[in-house]
């Protein structure tokens, strides 16, 4: 027993003796608190003449110990307590003067319904407004009264088109190959292996090809985005431009989406060859179709509409991509937790949006017989 | 009645994030020429007033008047109009980092005047020299150190000869020093340009070097529990707050 106690009613005096390093003993506190509350107690005497060495441990013992008493209107005297150790005491509790927030109570079925209601129609205003801040600023743009610095927009696109050649056309090359080998599996089971050309050049540029650049930009650029606004947002780049009354939609926001609504489509044309020539490499290296056949068959199967329809959804992710990295950058918090946050929403939502928007673009195009 | 040496009068003001009230019913006036000191401890509200001051937060209740118009209330064409005659000096500086110390100081030079590219490389200069950073001009803000970044977001801070400069905690992360020199930077363009300057700052040397009234923010109630010269909020304190703060935790012998 380290809290030795005599009880002596309606005192009690808590001998402190020996040493009271890595002291973890809640039951002992608890043995304490329970006869203080049983035999109707009113003093507590701590008597610390043979304190041995101690740590923090024993403090929060008694800060404890004190609290609870406090609560019960009970007195405490400290009795040849070493300085050092009432300091720290006292310290402790001047550091525990402010009352902590009061917690959120559980609000009832309705209410919560309602309090989701409210804040998804702000999330839905607050994305409306800065889409409509967006439309403003090309509205400005279009009348050349937009402040935006050609050296942006200009990096911006540099950032968007070659640097990102590479990794398009590996991976739109690797789908191609792909969906080459997964149509093979069931098309040579008819002895129609040939169609594999028709299969990839039809997919690559319908739609696979936007696609791919869209995921590929969204992981890529996209984050970059958002990373890069919301640092600014940390660093309080944002609120200089705020109060110097710089629309952050003119000076950061449209040179990024120019630039990647402008390069997306042409990634999407890259995107397409490389996929094709995926497509090529296992139709001829694997199946064994004539080069000339496979090609003849390539450009029976490519046509302009299939083209213009992959271009169109190249531009539709280009702007997506852009708003959500965008978006979620200048909404940022201020700690680098928040930049991560905002670098994985922008990611995350841009490409839920390409697949909405992917849906909603094919049913208008069914629709319309495109 | 708007007394015209009256800068920014700041009545029944209250800052609150969602249920929680940070500040309530504040009420003060900031004097043309003033070195006006927003003082208090860690957590107060002292940054979330800057930013209610500077329009970077909206108003939850109460008035802000800047020259005798209705800051709070007033359209968003006037409020840049105002934003426009203030100039901020935020923690960190916020330099744009891609663009050089003379490409930050012209952002606003190039944006609200018409000035020809050759006057605002010459003011670009003027500005930096002000600050003691002649030669600069095409330095980034990572080639600098945290003392200078200040001084060159304070160059671009005047660059549009403002009539408000705000501080945002000046002396933070300066050596003696360099936080001696930004104070004695202050107090010349205060008082050879007549510039009313904001500074929010817990630095005791700072607040009685430059300070000529101030506010103290008590994070406890929640208001302001101290108005005036800081030099005379120490000779008469209106309570033991501000005496504890003003002589870093010093007991009042006749307290």
């Amino acid at each position: 027993m380290k809290l030795k106690f005599v009880e002596d009613k309606p005192k009690i005096t808590l001998f402190l003796d020996g040493d009271y390093i890595n002291f973890d003993d809640q039951s002992e506190l608890q043995n304490l608190l329970d006869t203080v509350q049983n035999n109707k107690i009113n003093l507590i005497k701590i008597n610390a003449a043979n304190l041995g060495h101690w740590d923090s441990t024993l403090i929060v013992v008694l800060y404890e110990l004190t609290k609870q008493v406090h609560n019960q209107r009970i007195e405490i005297v400290y009795e040849k307590f070493p300085p050092n150790l009432k300091r720290l005491l006292d310290l402790a509790f001047m550091v525990d003067r402010k009352p902590s927030l009061p917690q959120k109570e559980e609000l009832p079925f309705l209410e919560t319904i309602g309090d989701w209601g409210i804040c998804l129609w702000k999330k839905i205003t607050k994305g409306l407004g800065f889409l409509g801040q967006c439309m403003k600023s090309f509205g400005r743009w279009l009348k050349a009264d937009a402040i935006m610095r050609r050296v942006d927009f200009l990096f911006a696109l540099q950032d968007c088109t070659y640097k990102a050649v590479g990794i398009v056309s590996l991976v739109s090359f690797m789908v191609g190959l792909i969906l080459a080998f997964v149509g093979a599996v069931q098309l040579k089971t008819f002895g129609a292996q040939i169609y594999v050309a028709s299969l990839v050049a039809i997919g690559m540029t319908r739609i696979m090809g936007a696609i791919m650049v869209g995921i590929i930009m969204a992981g890529r650029t996209g984050a970059s985005y958002a990373a890069t606004i919301g640092t600014m947002q940390v660093n309080e780049e944002i609120d200089a431009l705020k109060t110097m009354g710089i629309p952050i939609s003119d000076f950061l926001v449209l040179p990024r989406i120019l630039a990647l609504s402008l390069s997306v489509p042409f990634l999407v044309i890259l995107a397409d060859f490389m996929g094709i020539i995926g497509g090529a490499a296992v139709g001829i290296f694997m199946l064994d179709i004539p080069v000339n056949e496979y090609y003849r068959y390539t450009i029976n199967a490519l046509n302009l509409t299939n083209f213009w329809v992959g271009l169109f959804h190249g531009l539709v992710f280009g702007i997506i991509i852009s708003v959500c990295g965008c978006y979620f950058g200048v909404f940022c918090g201020r700690n680098a937790d928040s930049v991560g946050k905002a670098t994985t929403e922008a990611v995350v939502s841009a490409i839920v949006w390409m697949i909405v928007m992917t849906g909603i673009i094919t049913f208008i195009f069914e629709v319309l017989g495109i | 009645m708007t007394n015209s040496q009256v800068k920014i009068e700041v009545s029944g003001l209250t800052i609150a994030y969602g249920d929680f009230v940070l500040l309530k019913n504040l009420k003060f006036n900031i004097n043309k020429g003033d070195v006006f000191i927003i003082m208090g401890g860690s957590g107060c509200g002292k940054s979330s007033l800057l930013r209610v001051l500077t329009g970077l937060t909206p108003v939850t209740i109460g008035k802000i008047m800047i020259d005798g118009i209705n800051f709070t209330s007033a359209s968003q064409d006037v409020r840049n109009e105002i934003m426009q005659k203030n100039g901020i000096l935020y923690q960190g500086g916020a330099l744009f980092s891609s663009m050089t110390l003379a490409e930050n100081i012209a952002l606003p030079l190039k944006q609200y005047t018409n000035y020809s590219e050759k006057l605002i490389s010459e003011l670009v200069s003027l500005k930096l020299s002000l600050v003691g950073l002649t030669g600069f001009e095409d330095f980034y803000p990572s080639e600098i150190s945290g003392g200078m970044k200040k001084r060159a977001g304070l160059a671009r801070a005047l660059a549009l000869d403002p009539q408000i400069v705000y501080f945002d905690e000046p002396s933070a992360g300066l050596d003696p020093i360099s936080s001696k020199m930004l104070d004695d930077l202050i107090m010349e363009i205060n008082q050879s340009l007549g510039t009313t300057i904001v500074v929010v700052t817990h630095e005791l040397n700072s607040i009685f070097n430059i300070g000529t009234n101030s506010i103290f923010l008590d994070g406890n109630t929640k208001s302001i529990t101290g108005y005036g010269n800081p030099k005379d909020l120490l000779k008469n304190p209106p309570n033991e707050e501000v005496y504890k703060f003003l002589t870093r935790g010093g007991e009042r012998k006749n307290a």
